[in-house]
């Protein structure tokens, strides 16, 4: 059986879903890799290949003498100034980094978006663009990008967007084995082209402050234990993503973390148009309601479990550690 | 790439974190000039323009995956400047040890992922380590891998609970952290920390690591390595000596640290600068100059107060992305080494009073760390105090300057703010690899790795690539930060 080959490419990012991939665990990254016969042909952290052996293995490539399975591509694609790609020349070469990726995603049988750089511009993208950054195959919610509406490699698929700032080891790796065993099609993808894999699920589900969000017991501020979509900002009801249920470097997530969930996985999260950790409201009701939800149950709603709230959840949510316990009123605990 | 005569284009150079390249130029079997061009531009300083300030803590960690939370703790400490406020004892406490966990792992991944695959190289088949090397770090094959992943990503643990996760994380914040931690939660961070210690000691060290932070001078290293023989870092010190690395890439020998893991004003390392002797740093001296650089709109060298990053679209105004930031004018090295003689660290004094900065050093300087600071890891988990407060609450003024410094494990970080109307005027950056693979400046001075290869014993073959591809990655370079 041939080894799944990859090539992974960094261009106008920050390196961090590398960083993020070799948090892998059980097993480690280079075990998931050789166990699912997936090979690295090159990886700008972590092969031996520089300089010259690097720019050969290129060459192979482009004329077909060595074959690729999958193009990773970590960061955007940048274009500037004025459309030269003079922002990131391939080192060693004077050619635009944009032209790089171009010719090897025709030669590859799949490519892959890495972060939500690469998918749809992310951080990079940021207002005003001073790089003319772009995604693969979308600028922010716009499908274009570098590549094109139309375009699929040479397997049938779009550019797969496993999307995140950063990535999640496993979603990376999962996609990676799911391609490499011929068990990826376009119904595994969503509207965005991200993998179902982790976008069918919403950051809030397995949230431990979920108890706080049924009641509305809200933080107002960080390091409180409350809710944090009423003042701090958190998206987490609306972010397509299992942040909260497979969790990051053991037992992380935004939320667990204490600070607001920004919807890393979405198009232009970058650009919330208020400052990330503030919520904005309109006659003191959220602008942005959970997913799915009509707004007027959502009033509704919020307004009588407000009025249910426990003494325990008001309590605890303003506080920055337990100070009630189930089944307790204050009162108890002190002179437990 | 070969251009014209007598030069030589190197790059990509892989493991370098982000994107490099080197022109060198060589006469008489020596380099005998490099320029340095961090190719990548991304225009973070634009982006901030203009913004909320606190949203500063969104994007400037995301300048770097690999220093993510130094960038997080140097946005928060000039928010923190601007706001005259003090972080809550339990905050500081909980920085330094996420602080501290990215800069060990980042040691970690250096050693055994960036810079000892270069030994496993076939142009070093006649040395006598050559086979031991091979097997324990040829990339992506070598046995060390397996051991060093696990458990630097069990050590990283460290930052799910007190972060949320890593890179990227939003718990760093003015006053202090956003993720308090309760009673049993301060037993798993100890445990999580002494695995990481046992890791270190089994298979680094062979040893305690109080034995090698207590190394005082070299006869210290060369009888600890007599003792131990078979843990990486002998292994490290058998192919340096035979391959004379403490005489390898010695840059301007002035060396520059901020100071590190403070707590309640005393750090753990001090700050400084570092030329025959120590001398106290002025952060007020720092200036960047953009004479060789693809920058525009800024007359001459300035401090990053009054500082711009504006791309130039003329290829022919420079030769790097990168800004060239000078101490006094002066050339500075940063990272581990400038860090531990700035402390005054005896063994690495010596070593520094011997044969100055050169790759050897830098490396024994990174590995000590480790050594110094994971028990130090444990003892601010211990000082934690349960039931107390994490994060102080501020009130951002309409108007002021502050900046923030931080040691991020390849060096000084500084990022330089200035609100006016309550949004962010100016937000100016200087990463540690800026200092180190910078350019020129105005006065023609070389930034410190083109000091550092020049006069390196080049031959074009491979074993020379090999050099200088020791002497690049002995500053643990990280380019995404460098230019961003």
């Amino acid at each position: 059986m041939n080894n799944f080959s990859i090539l992974w490419l960094q261009s106008g990012g920050c390196g961090g879903c590398s960083m993020s991939l070799l948090n892998a665990e059980s097993p480690d990254l280079y075990s998931t890799l050789r166990h699912n016969h997936i090979e690295l042909l090159w990886h700008p952290s972590l092969s031996e290949a520089s300089d010259n052996e690097f720019h050969q293995l290129l060459q192979a490539i482009e004329t077909g003498e060595r074959r690729l399975d999958a193009l990773c591509l970590e960061g955007s694609v940048l274009m500037g100034p004025n459309g030269s790609g003079r922002f990131h020349l391939l080192s060693g070469s004077n050619r635009p980094m944009f032209d790089v990726i171009q010719s090897l995603a025709q030669h590859a049988r799949y490519t892959l978006a890495i972060g939500s750089c690469a998918a749809f511009g992310g951080i990079t993208m940021t207002e005003p663009n001073p790089a003319e950054a772009c995604g693969l195959q979308y600028d922010g919610q716009t499908i274009g990008g570098l590549l094109g509406k139309a375009w699929l490699s040479s397997a049938g698929l779009p550019v797969i967007n496993v999307a995140g700032c950063p990535t999640h080891p496993n979603w990376v790796l999962e996609t990676l084995i799911e391609l490499a065993q011929g068990e990826l099609d376009l119904s595994q993808l969503d509207s965005l082209k991200r993998p179902r894999s982790y976008t069918n699920h919403l950051v809030h589900h397995g949230c431990p402050r979920n108890e706080f969000y049924e009641y509305k017991a809200s933080a107002s501020l960080p390091s409180q234990q409350g809710c944090l979509m009423e003042h701090l900002g958190c998206l987490g009801t609306q972010a397509r993503a299992d942040c909260n249920t497979r969790l990051w470097n053991g037992e992380g997530s935004c939320l667990r973390g204490g600070y607001a969930c920004i919807n890393c996985t979405a198009p232009e999260f970058e650009e919330p148009g208020h400052c990330f950790t503030e919520t904005p409201k309109i006659a003191g009701i959220p602008v942005g309601l959970p997913i799915d939800m009509p707004k007027a149950w959502f009033v509704a709603l919020a307004s009588l479990a407000k009025a249910a709230t426990p003494k325990r959840l008001k309590v605890n949510a303003a506080a920055d550690h337990i100070r009630v316990s189930p089944g307790m009123t204050d009162e108890d605990d002190r002179h437990e | 790439m070969n251009d014209d005569a007598g030069k030589r284009l190197y790059g990509p150079f892989n493991r370098v974190e982000g994107d490099l390249e080197v022109r060198i130029e060589a006469a008489a079997g020596r380099i005998t000039h490099a320029w340095v061009n961090a190719p990548l531009f991304r225009g973070f300083e634009q982006i901030l323009h203009g913004r909320d300030p606190r949203d500063a803590l969104v994007y400037t960690p995301r300048i770097c995956g690999i220093c993510s939370v130094s960038q997080s703790v140097a946005a928060a400490r000039a928010l923190a400047d601007v706001q005259q406020l003090t972080p809550a004892p339990n905050g500081e406490l909980a920085t330094n040890l996420i602080l501290a966990a990215e800069n060990m792992a980042d040691h970690l991944t250096h050693f055994y992922l960036f810079f000892m695959p270069d030994f496993a190289r076939d142009c070093y088949a006649d040395q006598p380590w050559f086979n031991k090397i091979v097997a324990r770090f040829k990339a992506q094959q070598g046995s060390a891998a397996r051991d060093v992943l696990p458990a630097r990503a069990a050590f990283l643990h460290l930052t799910g609970l007190l972060a949320g996760k890593w890179p990227h994380s939003l718990a760093l914040q003015p006053g202090g952290t956003t993720r308090p931690v309760e009673r049993q939660e301060k037993t798993r961070l100890l445990t999580t920390i002494h695995a990481f210690r046992h890791f270190l000691q089994d298979v680094l060290f062979g040893c305690e690591l109080e034995q090698i932070s207590e190394l005082h001078n070299a006869d210290a290293l060369a009888s600890y390595r007599q003792q131990y023989p078979d843990s990486d870092f002998s292994l490290f010190l058998q192919a340096a000596e035979r391959l004379a690395l403490n005489g390898l890439g010695c840059a301007s020998n002035r060396f520059m640290s901020y100071g590190a893991y403070a707590f309640s004003d005393q750090p753990l390392f001090a700050a400084g600068v570092w030329h025959d002797g120590l001398d106290v740093l002025d952060s007020g001296c720092i200036t960047e100059d953009i004479s060789h650089s693809w920058m525009a709109a800024q007359p001459g060298p300035r401090h990053p107060f009054h500082g711009s990053t504006i791309a130039d679209d003329d290829p022919s105004s420079g030769y790097s992305w990168c800004k060239a930031p000078r101490l006094d004018g002066q050339v500075v090295e940063v990272g581990a080494l400038a860090r531990q003689l700035v402390d005054g660290h005896a063994l690495i004094s010596e070593l520094a009073a011997s044969s100055a900065g050169n790759v050897q050093n830098r490396v024994i300087a990174r590995l000590l760390e480790l050594a110094r600071v994971v028990p130090a890891m444990e003892r601010w988990t211990r000082q934690l105090e349960i039931g107390q407060a994490y994060c102080e609450q501020g009130r951002l003024p309409d108007e002021a300057d502050g900046f923030g410094l931080v040691e991020a494990a390849r060096g000084s970080l500084g990022h330089w703010l200035r609100i006016k109307k309550g949004r962010i005027l100016n937000y100016q950056i200087i990463a540690p690899t800026t200092w180190n693979f910078s350019p020129r400046d105005g006065a023609d001075q070389p930034g410190a790795l083109e000091l550092a290869l020049q006069g390196t014993e080049f031959n074009d073959d491979a074993l020379s690539a090999a050099r200088m591809q020791h002497i690049i990655r002995s500053f643990d370079p990280c380019m995404v930060c460098t230019v961003h």
